[in-house]
């Protein structure tokens, strides 16, 4: 009789090497240079990919056993959240709005982080890193999924869910964050490394899936809550590859220090302005407030991504030049994004309001040098208006800016009553910034951001009309015709909160839960 | 550096005038009223006379404010790029020189919004 023997064991280092580096192999028949044709133009200089390390030692088989765990649990919780009317549960109504932004917004995003770190991890010469960007690839598309699958379940009862990919692609303020990953899958892997997983993971999704995950959970929403958290796990592993190649990059080459700090002045930035709808999404459209966005940020970026700059340090990495406007905007930025959604009201696929007095005076408290003094008044007066039937709703498209394509909003650093007005002539054209980062991020690369698709200058282009149209048919509505066009189901998925079936329906069927007639 | 490329590479500008059928952008942002989100941006003829845009476009764009209605215009301070500018209501925005995507903005000395906040 044949003994079975047993076999050894691998350790954990084997494995490693076994399912990364054995995966690799040398090109024989064409040149690297053929294979790999983005490793090098954007000037990065990796002399051994072989010294780069995943921090995390993981291998294909044992992901594959950690998230199915994960993903089960999951699903069992938004399974026992629908059956059970979990959607009567959340404190009111306005608060599914600040979900509609995540579906349409921030979902999409996931996805497109998926195709860059699935290219990412092609495009990459070392085996290890294209290993580590593959699996975070399948991270990726798992938070599209799993956010999709949570967040649907409000589509069965509330406007604004149903359409969430055609949006992305065509809807005005959507061009922000599309914006923001498009520059970043167009850029070279390198520089897509920086951008997402380094500024994007580090000051995005910190801010995205701690503090505003928590106040899903302060307002029962339990099945974003439970995605979030789930999320958030592998965001953490995330960071750390971000980090770990940045390390990696300015251990290769002196001469890759100021491409990268480049880099990440403009990903910062960049990732800034996209946060701009975070911070009116946690001190507007959450009922039950867990902290304000000026102290998410003090918490998430003064405190840890000062830490992480530090440790930078020592590679000569400096914290980005932008750093003192974002600390000046942080007392301003969501009550700005917030009186701008409110204005444009009638144009988004969710909700807006203005907020009742306890909010005020809670507004109030938490940003006591510039609430009542800038922005009350002005909330007020819209109130009143509102009360005797007169809301508010701005009909003029804003002007935008060129580079994060945020409507010119935001401030003069220092004098938040004059708006920033920056402006560049390139090539006979003129362009416009509503900052000097913006600005200079266009002068860095002007070739790539004069082709920028503004919205507002599309929809005056006439290209923002469905099929079929014709602007020069009696009676048409160019307006009308963008909303359709943007499958925005008007009267029912845009304006304001009170009154509309959302506010109405919430509150009906709240009322059958507690009562039997 | 004008673009990092693996080659050769021009970006195609997606605004330029003549993809306005006729028409071209003007912006025009009214100081200490930041009831309006953001300057407003309008795509013009280049033979629309500057005065009817004053008299019949910015009352729908802007008549909602409280404001709007004490406008001394004689005193209005106009500015063009950053730079204090003198607009003539009779000519024609070309005769004014308002090029495609020029920044307009006017202050009206001593309103400052809804008290005196700037909204």
């Amino acid at each position: 009789m044949d003994m079975q023997v047993p076999k050894k064991k691998l350790g954990l280092k084997e494995r490693y090497t076994l399912m990364t580096r054995d995966l690799a192999w040398d090109t024989t028949y064409q040149t690297k240079e053929k294979v790999y044709p983005y490793a090098d133009y954007e000037g990065i200089k990796i002399h051994d990919w072989d010294k780069w390390e995943d921090p995390f030692r993981l291998t294909m088989d044992a992901y594959w056993k950690y998230q199915a765990e994960k993903e089960r649990k999951l699903y069992a919780i938004i399974d026992a959240y629908s059956q059970s009317n979990g959607h009567l549960g959340v404190t009111d109504a306005r608060y599914l709005n600040a979900i509609k932004i995540f579906l349409t917004a921030v979902t999409p995003l996931e996805y497109m982080a998926h195709r860059g770190f699935a290219h990412v991890g092609r495009a990459f010469p070392g085996a290890g890193a294209r290993v580590a960007c593959q699996m975070q690839a399948i991270d990726e598309m798992r938070h599209a999924q799993t956010q999709i699958h949570s967040l649907s379940n409000y589509n069965k009862y509330y406007n604004g869910f149903h359409d969430a990919p055609h949006m992305f692609d065509r809807v005005w303020y959507l061009s922000v964050p599309k914006s923001f990953f498009d520059d970043a899958i167009t850029a070279g892997p390198f520089e897509f490394i920086v951008s997402v997983g380094f500024s994007f993971e580090y000051v995005l999704t910190n801010l995205l899936f701690v503090p505003f995950v928590s106040g899903a959970a302060y307002n029962g929403d339990m099945g974003t809550m439970t995605f979030g958290f789930s999320a958030q796990s592998d965001e953490a592993r995330h960071m750390t590859l971000g980090l770990e190649c940045i390390k990696f990059i300015l251990e290769q080459d002196p001469a890759n220090l100021p491409i990268v700090q480049r880099w990440i002045d403009k990903w910062c930035w960049r990732g800034v302005r996209l946060l701009s709808i975070v911070a009116m999404m946690m001190d507007y459209m959450l009922p039950k407030r867990v902290m304000s966005w000026k102290e998410a940020w003090e918490i998430y970026f003064e405190e840890n991504g000062g830490a992480l700059f530090k440790d930078l340090a020592r590679y000569g990495i400096k914290m980005p030049a932008c750093a003192e406007q974002i600390r000046q905007e942080k007392d301003h930025l969501s009550h700005q994004v917030w009186a701008t959604f409110y204005n444009y009201g009638g144009a988004t696929d969710f909700h807006t309001w203005m907020p009742t007095e306890d909010e005020m005076q809670w507004l109030s408290q938490k940003y006591p040098d510039t609430f009542d003094k800038y922005y009350r008044p002005r909330f007020e007066f819209w109130r009143e208006q509102q009360e005797k039937g007169n809301r508010f709703y701005n009909k003029t498209l804003p002007m935008l800016c060129q580079t994060c394509q945020i409507p010119m909003l935001f401030t003069e650093p220092g004098d938040p009553t004059k708006i920033c007005y920056r402006e560049r002539s390139y090539k006979g054209n003129k362009y416009h910034f509503c900052s000097d980062h913006c600005q200079h991020i266009f002068d860095n690369e002007p070739e790539k951001y004069v082709q920028a698709w503004l919205p507002v200058h599309q929809i005056y282009q006439g290209n923002c009309f469905p099929e079929g149209a014709d602007p020069t048919a009696p009676g048409f509505d160019p307006l009308a015709a963008v909303l359709e066009y943007y499958r925005l189901n008007v009267g029912h998925d845009n304006g304001e909160f009170e009154g509309s079936e959302d506010h109405r329906n919430f509150e009906a069927w709240r009322g059958m839960a507690k009562r039997n007639d | 550096m004008q673009v990092a490329a693996v080659k050769d590479y021009v970006g195609v500008p997606r605004d330029v005038v003549d993809n306005f059928h006729g028409n071209q952008l003007v912006y025009i942002g009214w100081d200490d009223h930041l009831m309006f989100a953001a300057p407003l941006a309008f795509p013009f003829p280049p033979t629309l006379r500057f005065g009817d845009i004053v008299e019949k476009v910015l009352p729908g764009a802007y008549g909602y404010h409280p404001d709007w209605s004490k406008i001394d215009w004689s005193k209005v301070e106009w500015m063009k790029s950053g730079e204090p500018w003198t607009p003539h209501f009779n000519r024609t925005l070309a005769e004014n020189g308002i090029g495609h995507k020029d920044a307009l903005r006017f202050r009206t000395p001593g309103l400052t919004g809804i008290k005196g906040s700037c909204s």
